[in-house]
């Protein structure tokens, strides 16, 4: 049941093995480094009686941290799979930990965070170029007009080319899941921020679709996605960053990007 | 969607408030709520739509045409069931247009007050652990609830009360917070809200029976009824012995008589929500919900303008520098009770008034009070206080006795007995905050120690809940105590009010409660403030008088 070598047994874990039969144990590998001190980053053993413990990963660090090890740090906030905090990687996958089912069965569930992000502690990692990328493609709608005194009609189909782009929540799953990502995150702009960039691009309200795809019209920008498709694997939410960019290459090439609609 | 009239909103939300709402700020807030939306929508908001192209509306509870005669309103504007998330993320896609410069995981430790003003913050960055004091003309609280002092709640963990918190230390007052909102469904178990847009849609609440009970509690309203008066009706159905379940301790949403597809485009979020958090296929089974925390009426004390209150000489004051805005304030525009879609535009329409009374009464580049050489010294004493803290309770086993105990003891229901048990109780977990036990001592994204300083910061809005529970001896919105089951007003309102003699202030309950924490002892002290009856334009909007509140 538990593929531990026996040298590494101690006190701890005897004393749950005997009240095995009325517990449920599983085995948590979690990342930790401390930026404070000398010591490299290792993985952190910690045993939860999953039967006393809520069903999402987020529970069993929560407990984690509440009863047995407060210096672990992750970031966290709504538990329900909307905020986007708790993005992390789980048994080799990025996913939030508040909607991520424990494995009750087989190994420990090794928790890193997420991949090729610089740490800053544990769990949490720098999202400071995330965001900056997320701000460069102006998620904002643009209009020639001012603001006015009555709602832009929008037609039910035109409505519902946003769905499947507004919902994201901004985790960094699947940027952080793309392996051109990781070799280019500076001028990669990332299937997150791609797909955010589509959002506005195709809503019928925005002015601006022709100087929105101009941007994106460099070597790096766009087109370092190779439709490797880890995003659409491991998005929480099931949104496909990969065909939001897929529509926005179409676009780039067509001569319908000059009146879209 | 039908004929509709910003002034039967308004009477709607008078009448939910349970007549604890000033209504100033309720016809402020009604006035300005269609002209929120079309901005909100001019920033890109992607409202769902009409099949002629129109921003669709749906139903809500406590909303209903023709002040209450005319049946149920439709006039809830939203974005399928995720208006919240898409609100944010348009305003915050706005705010890149600007020079808006974001302090990104800075928790703010307290406020800078100097002569009575506020001049600032002082900010611990998570980052580095720098501490930051931030000197600032006008500063803006906007740091929404306290959901996390119970154990259950829709809110998130960062829910923590931080800014009311904030205005105790600094002895201001805050108002109402007694007044603490119960969803109806929350999901049994995870607490992850469902929302009343469900209701709004078609669904109903059914009992072990498979009565549609709200018939009998609401006969007009139903389902849709108020928020407060829902809950106490699903808590009463389990109480006596209609719940559901092998413990018959929740009640059933039902959704499945809906047609697929009308859940498929106006509810994707709770459907996915229900499969994941309770296992349940929304288009075949129902979802067992049960009343959790939601929502804090009270708060910091404001005008319709956004200024901070206090009194002096019983005589409302405006605490200079000094604005709240949304969950954190309390203006009052929801009293004893909000109704569902109100939060969302009390955002927009107060966070807009902030703005524009700041605007309007300064100028870029005036000159900042200065502030004292040891500014903020008491705030960095207790932050290092808590780094080293080794006493013998660590922070989460006291957060947890805390929770259970507001849980318990200031519940839907409230009785003399278990308020006064609850106030005992949490001035002893008050005087444990000396005990505390932090064991991360690192200066760097020290989540342990924030942690512990969010603990502070819920104890202070937990004593003043209670306490003010406790001393409030009627029951008026959100706020039913079974040993007194009636609202006391200045007049007896299911009776013409000709003939009466009018109670004088200290004898009746439609007066807001302003609670102010001693931080060393957790001793609360209590005041008044009368509520505000008449509105910004008598010729614009009428007053609303009290009547007895029935759906």
């Amino acid at each position: 049941m538990f593929s531990m070598k026996v040298s590494k047994l101690n006190k701890k874990h005897f004393q749950i093995f005997r009240s095995v039969s009325t517990a449920n144990v599983k085995e948590f590998l979690v990342y930790r480094w401390s930026p404070e001190g000398n010591e490299k980053p290792r993985l952190q053993s910690y045993l939860v009686n999953l039967k006393e413990c809520g069903p999402m990963v987020l529970d069993a660090l929560i407990k984690i941290k509440n009863e047995q090890d407060p210096t672990l740090t992750f970031r966290r906030s709504c538990r329900e799979g909307i905020c986007g905090s708790c993005s992390m990687n789980i048994g080799g996958a990025n996913t939030l930990a508040c909607t991520s089912r424990i494995k009750e069965a087989g190994k420990p569930t090794k928790i890193y965070p997420l991949p090729h992000m610089y740490v800053i502690k544990d769990l949490v990692t720098d999202m400071s170029n995330f965001y900056k990328q997320y701000a460069s493609i102006q998620p904002y709608l643009q209009k020639s007009a001012p603001l006015q005194k009555t709602e832009t009609p929008q037609s039910v189909e035109n409505r519902k080319k946003l769905d499947g782009l507004y919902e994201c929540i901004l985790c960094a799953c699947c940027s952080t899941s793309c392996p051109s990502y990781w070799w280019n995150p500076d001028k990669y702009l990332g299937p997150a921020t791609l797909l955010q960039a589509y959002r506005w691009i195709i809503d019928s309200r925005d002015e601006k679709q022709k100087e929105r795809l101009k941007k994106l019209e460099d070597t790096f920008s766009l087109y370092r996605c190779h439709t490797i498709m880890n995003c659409a694997k491991t998005c929480p939410k099931g949104l496909n960053p990969g065909k939001a960019i897929a529509e926005i290459k179409k676009l780039m090439v067509s001569d319908k990007s000059a009146s879209a609609f | 969607m039908e004929d509709d009239n910003w002034q039967w909103h308004m009477y709607d939300t008078v009448k939910g408030s349970d007549w604890l709402g000033d209504q100033d700020a309720i016809h402020y807030m009604t006035r300005e709520a269609p002209k929120a939306v079309i901005e909100l929508e001019n920033y890109g908001m992607p409202f769902s739509r009409t099949t002629d192209g129109k921003i669709y509306q749906r139903a809500f509870g406590g909303q209903s045409l023709k002040f209450g005669k005319g049946g149920q309103a439709h006039r809830c504007c939203c974005v399928a069931d995720r208006t919240g998330h898409s609100l944010l993320h348009t305003l915050y896609g706005q705010s890149l247009r600007y020079d808006c410069n974001y302090f990104i995981e800075y928790f703010a430790l307290d406020l800078i007050m100097e002569d009575g003003e506020c001049r600032g913050v002082i900010a611990l960055s998570l980052e580095d652990g720098s501490i930051h004091r931030i000197r600032a003309k006008n500063t803006v609280l906007a740091t929404g609830g306290y959901g996390r002092a119970y154990f259950s709640c829709t809110s998130a963990h960062t829910c923590t009360g931080d800014g009311t918190a904030m205005v105790a230390r600094a002895g201001l007052p805050s108002q109402d917070l007694e007044f603490v909102q119960f969803h109806p469904t929350g999901i049994y178990g995870a607490g992850c809200l469902i929302t009343e847009g469900c209701r709004g849609e078609g669904g109903y609440l059914i009992n072990s029976q498979g009565e549609r009970f709200m018939e009998r509690y609401a006969p007009v309203a139903k389902d849709l009824a108020s928020r407060d008066v829902v809950s106490r009706s699903m808590t009463i159905e389990i109480r006596e012995g209609r719940g559901c379940g092998p413990e018959k301790d929740h009640v059933y949403l039902q959704l499945h008589h809906l047609p697929a597809e009308q859940l498929h485009t106006r509810l994707p979020g709770i459907s996915e929500t229900a499969m994941i958090f309770a296992g349940v296929d929304v288009t075949r089974e129902p979802i067992p919900v049960l009343p959790t925390v939601h929502y804090n009426m009270g708060g910091v004390p404001t005008n319709y303008k956004g200024q901070v209150l206090t009194t002096v000489n019983d005589q409302d004051t405006v605490v200079r520098g000094l604005y709240a805005c949304g969950e954190a304030a309390s203006s009052s525009v929801h009293g004893a009770n909000r109704l569902g879609a109100n939060s969302l535009l009390d955002l927009v329409v107060f966070g807009r008034a902030c703005a524009k009374t700041i605007a309007e009464e300064h100028k870029p580049g005036e000159s900042i009070g200065s502030i004292k050489e040891n500014a903020g010294e008491a705030s960095v004493a207790n932050l290092d206080w808590c780094r080293h803290a080794n006493g013998s309770i660590p922070t989460a086993n006291l957060r947890l006795q805390m929770q259970k105990t507001m849980q318990t003891h200031a519940a839907v229901f409230r009785t003399e007995e278990t308020l006064k048990e609850g106030c005992a109780k949490m001035d002893k977990l008050y005087s444990n905050l000396k005990d505390l036990k932090v064991s991360d001592s690192s200066l760097i994204w020290n989540s342990d120690l924030v942690e512990t300083l969010e603990l502070q910061n819920l104890m202070l809005n937990a004593v003043q809940t209670i306490v003010g529970a406790e001393n409030r001896k009627e029951s008026r919105g959100a706020h039913a105590r079974e040993d007194y089951k009636t609202r006391i007003d200045e007049y007896d309102y299911s009776k013409p009010v000709e003939g009466q003699q009018k109670k004088p202030f200290d004898q009746h309950w439609r007066k807001h409660t302003l609670t102010t924490v001693d931080e060393k002892t957790g001793k609360v002290s209590i005041r008044y403030r009368p509520v505000i009856d008449h509105t910004l334009d008598s010729n614009e909007c009428a007053t609303v008088p009290p009547a007895i509140r029935s759906y």
